[in-house]
């Protein structure tokens, strides 16, 4: 009998083979702790009774959401993690080096067929290198820090299968967004995703990372790519015979199979206020907006400021509409600036900031009132995600953002 | 078998958990001093007139979203008995179970009820409504030990030798 992806990295980890339904004990590679959350983990942890992590060095803290301090208070939370990784003799902590999904694999701190999990919704990110991630609350995140270990429930698995080129003003966010959009914002819920076929085969890490982060936004508990070579030059890593055999097999049990072509996606914006809104482009063309925000975890990488970049070059931002553009993590802000992408887009009037979660989660600069339109590359368009419950968020890709920009109303790149 | 009866307030589909409590009120110190915004963006009014023992029905998808655990505690922190829901988000319904907030899948009472109504929750068994009987099923065995602890932190305690 056939396995699915997720059934075989389930099997590496607890050494017996389980199929989808199954009730089982998981060993975690890596655990993701952001700033929003640490004051409450490290209470719980206290409270449940631990003395000691059980593995310091498999434990990851960092600042994203709340980088730099936009409230008074929200220094308490670096104050309550310094002395966290202080006392408990932790080594990985990041306060200022950007987003914590980006980190996670950016820094090589998840590598393919790894278990790891996240006090952040969008943990589902790290599949997109062929390991099994997902977003738990924060008294389950204390556990782990004692025990090393979850229960999870081997959840069934939708296949998606696409073939083909994409156009070239479409992008993976474009694919997400449209799936969502096919399945519904509960369609996926307790299930994985596991995404195959040529067009994700010749898809750069970066944009498989785009789509496994917004698994979650289906319902999905984890959305997974199979590790190839391109994974390992990321990772860094040399694929082993278990890391190459992390594919689902034909003969695998899928509780659904959707297949799609490449060349029939188009351009396309989730529409306020469900990430399951999604309408194309072209339908809602003319519409006016008052900002941008190219950046986040979905779409805040190199190649996603390059293909904004490549739209804007020469070009103003229209006068009225404020572009902020955040860079997903330090490095990328580097590699942006030495490849002359930040000039491009600073030339074309964007205003650029830290590396951080920022807009995407309504915390820093660019809060909308009433009545305001912003076109956005992150992940949710939730009411009253990015100021008053009043303003009309629409998801889109880099590309179809920065277009906007330029025109002052949604069109296409 | 556990049975009680309340009020219900009557919430629609994919209700997130930005809506739950948003962002800008998760840096609060207490869940107490979060409470008061809870499902402000939707409705402002709701935290302040939910009591003590009233139940929240609500469509599919409930607590759709981010991690918050914020959410299920807020939701309990207002005095909230339970949710019955046509379906529960998973990190949702873990961070509910891991606080002792009873959730409840049930798909066909939310097209039948209205707000204030009163129901009878039989646990495990049915719901009752209008002198309508709603079938209800049981949590597996592994929550449910979670549940008699008392949540996650009573079960770890008792792990760590500090509770009996």
């Amino acid at each position: 009998m056939g396995m699915t992806l997720i059934e075989k990295i389930v099997k590496n980890n607890t050494g017996t083979a389980a199929k989808a339904g199954d009730i089982v004990t998981v060993n975690v590679d890596r655990v993701m702790i952001h700033d929003i959350f640490i004051p409450f983990v490290a209470s719980k942890f206290e409270e449940m009774g631990f003395t000691k992590l059980w593995n310091p060095d498999k434990v990851v803290l960092i600042y994203d959401h709340l980088v730099p301090a936009s409230q008074v208070d929200d220094t308490r939370h670096f104050k309550v993690g310094n002395a966290f990784v202080e006392k408990y003799g932790m080594k990985n902590i990041h306060r200022a080096d950007g987003i914590c999904h980006q980190l996670m694999t950016e820094a090589g701190y998840v590598k393919p067929g790894n278990v790891v999990f996240g006090t952040d919704s969008h943990t589902t990110t790290y599949g997109c290198v062929g390991a099994f991630s997902s977003g738990i609350g924060y008294t389950e995140m204390a556990s782990i820090l004692g025990t090393g270990t979850l229960w999870i429930k081997v959840p069934e698995t939708i296949r998606v299968n696409i073939t083909g080129k994409l156009p070239e003003n479409v992008m993976a966010k474009d694919i997400i967004l449209k799936l969502i959009g096919d399945l519904g914002a509960d369609g996926a819920t307790y299930k994985a995703l596991e995404f195959a076929g040529d067009t994700v085969e010749n898809m750069s890490v970066a944009s498989r990372m785009s789509m496994s982060n917004m698994a979650i936004e289906a319902g999905a508990k984890c959305g997974l790519f199979s590790p190839d070579e391109k994974t390992a030059e990321y990772c860094e890593v040399e694929l082993t015979d278990e890391m190459k055999n992390l594919k689902g097999d034909e003969d695998a049990t899928y509780c659904r199979v959707m297949n799609y072509r490449a060349e029939d996606f188009v351009p396309v914006c989730a529409c306020p206020h469900n990430v399951d809104n999604c309408k194309t482009v072209k339908s809602l063309e003319g519409t006016e907006i008052d900002q941008v925000f190219i950046g986040s975890c979905t779409n805040g990488r190199l190649e996603d400021l390059m293909a904004a970049a490549e739209v804007l070059k020469g070009k103003k931002v229209a006068p009225f509409v404020k572009l902020i553009v955040t860079p997903a993590s330090r490095k990328i802000y580097t590699q942006a600036l030495e490849n002359g992408t930040m000039k491009i887009l600073s030339d074309a009037g964007a205003i650029i900031t830290h590396p951080s979660c920022g807009l995407c989660c309504g915390r820093t600069g660019g809060i909308l009132t009433d009545g305001e339109r912003v076109v956005a590359t992150n992940n949710r368009n939730f009411l009253g995600r990015m100021g008053s419950s009043k303003v009309e968020i629409f998801l889109a890709s880099p590309k179809t953002a920065a277009a906007c920009a330029v025109a002052g109303k949604i069109v296409e790149a | 078998m556990e049975q009680f009866s309340g009020k219900i307030w009557v919430l629609g589909d994919d209700i997130d958990t930005d809506i739950i409590i948003p962002t800008e009120y998760l840096a609060l110190k207490t869940v107490e001093d979060m409470k008061p915004y809870a499902f402000s963006p939707l409705r402002p009014e709701l935290a302040g007139q939910i009591q003590e023992g009233d139940i929240i029905v609500a469509g599919k998808n409930f607590g759709c979203g981010s991690s918050r655990e914020q959410a299920p505690e807020i939701i309990k922190a207002l005095g909230v008995k339970c949710v019955i829901a046509k379906s529960f988000a998973r990190i949702f319904f873990r961070n509910s179970i891991n606080n002792g907030l009873l959730l409840i899948e049930q798909d066909s009472l939310h097209d039948h009820v209205t707000e204030i109504d009163k129901i009878t929750v039989n646990v495990g068994e049915s719901i009752e409504h209008n002198g309508e009987k709603y079938a209800i099923s049981s949590l597996p065995q592994n929550l449910l030990d979670i549940i008699n602890a008392g949540g996650l932190v009573k079960a770890m305690r008792k792990l760590n030798g500090l509770d009996a």
